[in-house]
């Protein structure tokens, strides 16, 4: 593993330190939301439908609940309606937002296998567990559609997709002209399976009832969003609902929307009058937090002689559910990277018995830039350029969709430091061979949008009189490193060393924040953390030079510098006094402030991007039909680097995503019934240490003055863009062979013909 | 999970006391390692009401056996064997095929018998409910129309088509190794071929032991060939997946002429594949690649594959080649 680290800084920001709550993570004192004890806590356990569409003839509970310790067996027969049915918005709108318009157990209908028709509720959850075993559901099964193939000719251009935030058709320019008129042209299809993020936490939600007030517990990327969803749902006002999390498991996107488990539970709660505790099992997981959908995209690509785009078309094609028209969004990104006059993007859906797809982890941009980048280096071999240079002559420094200038670039840097990192140079020569190995080189540019919330986010600072700092800010921990980021930020702006800072998050009592989505967690959390620390230091400051008591009486605030907690003049640094001071002077136990940041205004003369470039170094056994990645080299420019170690781990995990989806991850629908045939670990594949190869991180440095304060673009996502195609460029680089489909596994290998080339 | 009840045999009396335990009662199973047992038990596919924890019971170790042979005892772990100085001299195949089966907590707790005994990853007989002969006889097989990528192309039946699991099998097939075992009232000894059943009519029947009856040990011949065998293992990633197709082979060449060779395959049978027709094509002839090639054909010939494992035989048959190809290039052991 090698990293280069962002230039070297003064102040806690940027700096790798580690994680403030590891130690608590690491000796299990960290609680998760199925971990939290209750006095009096009960268990719930539910009951997946065994057909994909159909109708619930008859439920025979009897047995079930005659069984030890079952308090209860709720089904729609008796589980109650729901107030109603919020729609679907990202959670980033920091709002409702369910992970489908559809709630389960209010009627006989079932649209999808796994649905949850009962939930048993028992004093223990192995008796839970049993007892869910002996509900007796009868079904009346209807045919169902679960994939492309059965439900092409069905398929449908929605008006928009993605909760109605993308529109359904895209187009600029003349594509049809443009294409005829190209000198090269580039038509191809690529296939995806669909996928599922199978985070280490399995979704789950702890709940009990005070009177009227109900707290959660539960797993998710926005407590906000849990919270807003569920007062939806029960139709309870939402300053009743508290909820809390502290630390997720891992999501990927499996959390960032609320799906049924945390109201179902604050109805078993209702109901049994006890603490109920309702975990998802892994196979639960699986139609239980939505997936990335099963997806065709045709892409065709015009160019001129010298490989300079002058038409690019995109279709995707996917299955949604029966209620929302969900597609990840493929086409955008691959719309934006390089500069094309004309531009043409279709999303066709079809109906299908699953849930509602959902985000997961750079949700679209991984398989539109699959799709791209693939053609891309066709072209390149088309037109007979190397497969960088036909990149950087496709270079933009506008958005090609708006027309507005990026705020920040940095594209052509990654691919020049990328290359360099990789040893770009071997790849005009054939493939090198180590034995029965072909090796090969192949690179792909990366690129995430940089999201914002919708609304103003909040945090809060409070000095104490012993010189510790408390900030708060409503954000989860995904695993991600925010609290250890949110740490430095405050400790920075307040002028204090680290240790005296601690920031809490997780729960919503604390000042709101928008679920943290989309790799926009840390720039709109650190904005609003750096304000209300900035404003609690600017109200110190001015305490300090109003009063009669202080060394500063009289000065300039503009003249005053904080370091390690002491304001001093900046002029005369001896003249000056601690935090502590002024407030124990002053009889003061603590002084506190708020802050807030809203996104810039949608017409902002700017468009957003982080940029990045992949580089793959792959060793291929064409015999055998093996692909096994040797090296990997990402260069980003993510804006402003908070932490260097826990950029460099989202970008290296993301990168090791990218390998996962290029060459293992495969969710097969069962087309028969209609249910996920691999539903476990053991046979759901995701790389073990042993795949992860040489992972070389690279960060190229871009200031950006428009996104938030810090000019901070996000680290979570850019990362996995760009990975499998710069992966199935290097396979064809190996054994001059293009394959169009994610994962590419042993058998499209071995498909290829007879034997390796000599 | 259900309600079961547990007990706990240890001591030299102890393993009379365990077999007669569970020969008298038909919902009683054997406990060893654990590590497909409970599994199913949470899955539902195995529903014994009892449970014998037998890993106390005095049957681990490596013992050298009068003729050169290795007596492997029933409990001990795969990683004590893998580890076994004398399995890495004389069986560098078996010593392979542990480690690169499973992850190493698993092959902490796992044992050789119940390596022996573990059952089928097929997802219709693991979800209990699907069509499953194996599960429930007369059923149907779900796979066979179904998703079946990693399902045998080779000593398949209309009942069934799920793969042997086993890597470790695969090689203790080609040296045919004796499984031992006790019952109430004897102590018997089957050949390993005879020891896996080929699904048939009666899937449900994977072994020829009468309930209640506990395999003791595995009796390994060394013949000298084996000293030059390895187990190549293709899989999707690097480790902790079943095989898409092994090799265990070993080969003895003298004069460039094949004048001994072990040949099993992993991943592609209902049963730890024995390549029979693979040595008959092979012995006495050319140790080349063209005659390799040749032999493999000859094996899987009669492979009987769906729309979603059709690459089987194909691979099958480069893996086997390449085997021998690398056992006749540098000898390697790996």
């Amino acid at each position: 593993m090698t990293t280069t680290a962002p230039t070297p800084v003064d102040g806690p920001i940027g700096r790798p330190l580690d994680r403030v709550e590891g130690h608590a993570k690491v000796t299990g004192t960290a609680r998760y939301a199925a971990e939290v004890p209750l006095p009096g806590l009960t268990h719930a356990v539910l009951v997946g439908a065994r057909v994909a569409r159909g109708r619930i003839t008859s439920i025979d509970a009897a047995e079930a609940e005659r069984a030890e310790g079952v308090l209860a067996v709720l089904t729609h027969e008796n589980l109650g309606k729901i107030a109603a049915q919020p729609p679907l918005l990202p959670s980033l709108a920091g709002s409702v937002a369910p992970g489908e318009t559809f709630f389960p157990m209010q009627g006989d209908e079932i649209h999808y296998a796994g649905q949850h028709v009962a939930l048993v509720v028992a004093d223990t959850y192995e008796r839970a567990l049993h007892a869910s075993r002996l509900v007796r559901i009868s079904y009346a099964e209807e045919p169902s559609v679960t994939v492309i193939d059965q439900g092409r000719d069905q398929a449908y251009e929605p008006e928009a997709i993605f909760a109605g935030f993308v529109p359904g058709r895209t187009e600029r320019g003349d594509v049809e002209a443009a294409l005829g008129a190209a000198d090269v042209t580039v038509d191809r299809t690529f296939t995806f399976a669909a996928n599922h993020h199978n985070p280490i936490e399995t979704s789950a939600a702890t709940a009990y009832w005070e009177g009227d007030r109900l707290t959660l517990h539960d797993t998710t990327q926005g407590v906000t969003a849990t919270q807003h969803t569920v007062a939806a749902l029960l139709g309870v006002p939402h300053t009743r609902i508290r909820v809390i999390g502290h630390f997720t498991g891992g999501s990927f996107g499996g959390k960032a929307m609320v799906w049924h488990h945390p109201a179902l539970a604050a109805l078993a709660a209702r109901k049994v009058g006890r603490p109920v505790r309702l975990a998802l099992t892994r196979e639960q997981m699986f139609v239980g937090c939505g997936h990335r959908e099963e997806q065709e995209q045709r892409l065709t690509l015009g160019a001129d002689k010298e490989g300079r785009l002058v038409a690019l078309r995109h279709h995707k094609l996917s299955p949604t559910s029966p209620f929302d028209h969900w597609a990840e969004p493929s086409l955008g990104v691959a719309g934006q990277l390089y500069a094309c006059p004309n531009y043409e993007g279709v999303y066709r859906l079809i109906r299908a018995n699953t849930t509602t797809p959902t985000f997961m982890r750079c949700p679209g941009e991984a398989t539109g830039l699959f799709a791209l980048e693939t053609a891309m280096d066709e072209l390149a071999e088309r037109v007979d350029l190397d497969p960088l240079e036909l990149r950087l002559r496709n270079y933009t420094e506008n958005d090609p969709a708006s027309g507005r200038p990026w705020s920040s670039n940095g594209l052509r840097e990654c691919l020049e430091r990328g290359a360099e990192r990789i040893g770009w140079e071997r790849r005009a020569a054939p493939p090198a061979r180590d034995g029965d190995w072909l090796i090969g080189l192949g690179m792909a540019a990366s690129a995430y949008p940089v999201y914002g919330p919708n609304n103003p986010q909040r945090a809060r600072a409070r000095l104490y009189a012993d010189g510790t700092a408390v900030v708060q800010a409503a954000v989860t921990d995904i695993g991600t490193g925010v609290l250890t980021v949110m740490t430095q930020v405050a400790a920075e702006a307040l002028g204090l060393p680290v240790e005296r800072c601690r920031f809490e998050g997780g729960d919503t009592d604390l000042p709101n924040v928008a679920a943290a989505v989309g790799s926009s967690g840390a720039g709109m959390v650190s904005a609003t953390v750096h304000a209300a620390a900035s404003a609690l230091r600017e109200q110190l400051v001015a305490r300090a030079v109003g009063d009669e008591g202080s060394p500063l009486h009289g000065a300039d605030p503009a003249d005053v510098d904080v370091r390690d907690g002491r304001m001093v003049l900046r002029d005369a640094p001896g003249t000056g006094e601690d935090y502590a001071e002024l407030l124990q002077r002053n009889f003061l136990p603590d002084m506190e402030a708020t802050g807030s940041w809203g996104p810039p205004p949608q017409d902002a003369p700017f468009a957003s991007m982080t940029f990045g470039a992949q580089f793959a170094e792959v060793a291929v056994d064409p015999v055998l039909g093996l692909v096994r990645v040797r090296r990997l080299a990402g260069a980003f420019a993510p804006g402003r680097v908070l932490n260097a170690k826990t950029a460099r781990s989202q970008l290296m995990g993301g990168m090791i995503w990218g390998l996962s989806q290029a060459l293992l991850e495969a969710t097969h629908m069962e087309p028969r019934t209609g249910r996920w045939a691999n539903a476990s670990l053991g046979e759901y594949l995701v790389p073990v240490n042993a795949d992860a190869p040489d992972v070389d991180v690279d960060f190229i440095e871009v200031q950006d003055t428009v996104v938030n304060p810090l000019g901070v673009k996000g680290v979570g996502e850019v990362g996995q863009a760009g990975v499998a195609p710069a992966i199935a460029n290097a396979i064809h680089h190996a054994i001059g062979r293009r394959l169009r489909k994610l994962p590419i596994t042993i058998e499209d290998i071995v498909a290829g013909g007879d034997e390796a080339p000599q | 999970m259900r309600p079961i009840s547990y007990v706990r045999t240890e001591g030299a009396d102890g393993i009379d006391r365990a077999v007669g335990l569970v020969t008298a009662d038909p919902d009683s199973h054997f406990l060893a390692g654990g590590t497909t047992e409970v599994d199913l038990l949470r899955q539902h596919v195995l529903a014994p009401n009892r449970l014998v924890d037998i890993n106390r019971l005095p049957l681990s170790g490596v013992e050298e056996l009068p003729d050169g042979g290795l007596r492997i005892g029933a409990l001990t772990r795969m990683s004590e064997v893998a580890a076994a100085p004398a399995v890495q001299e004389r069986l560098p195949m078996v010593a392979r095929a542990l480690v690169l089966g499973a992850s190493a907590q698993l092959r902490h707790m796992a044992s050789m018998g119940g390596n022996m005994m573990q059952k089928v990853r097929c997802g219709y007989y693991r979800d209990g409910e699907s069509p499953c002969n194996k599960r429930e006889p007369g059923a149907g097989c779900a796979a066979l129309g179904g998703v079946s990528r990693t399902h045998a192309v080779l000593g398949t039946s209309e009942h069934c088509i799920a793969t042997h699991p086993s890597d470790v099998a695969v090689p203790l097939v080609a040296l045919d190794a004796v499984i031992r075992t006790r019952t109430a009232d004897s102590e018997r000894a089957y050949a390993i071929d005879e020891f896996f059943l080929p699904p048939g009519d009666t899937p449900d029947r994977e072994h020829p032991l009468t309930h209640g009856e506990l395999i003791t040990a595995i009796d390994v011949p060394t013949p000298p060939l084996a000293r030059r065998s390895l187990y190549l293992k293709v899989r999707d990633r690097e480790s902790y997946e079943f095989a898409l197709v092994s090799v265990a082979a070993a080969l003895e060449v003298r004069d460039g002429k094949v004048s001994g060779v072990r040949i099993a395959l992993g991943g592609v049978g209902t049963r730890p594949w024995r390549a029979r027709r693979a040595e008959d094509a092979l012995v006495g002839g050319p140790a080349t690649t063209a005659s390799f090639d040749l032999a493999a054909r000859a094996e899987l010939a009669e492979a009987r594959t769906t729309p979603m494992n059709a690459f089987k035989p194909e691979l099958a048959r480069r893996t086997l080649v390449r085997a021998l190809e690398t056992l006749t290039r540098d000898g390697s052991q790996s």
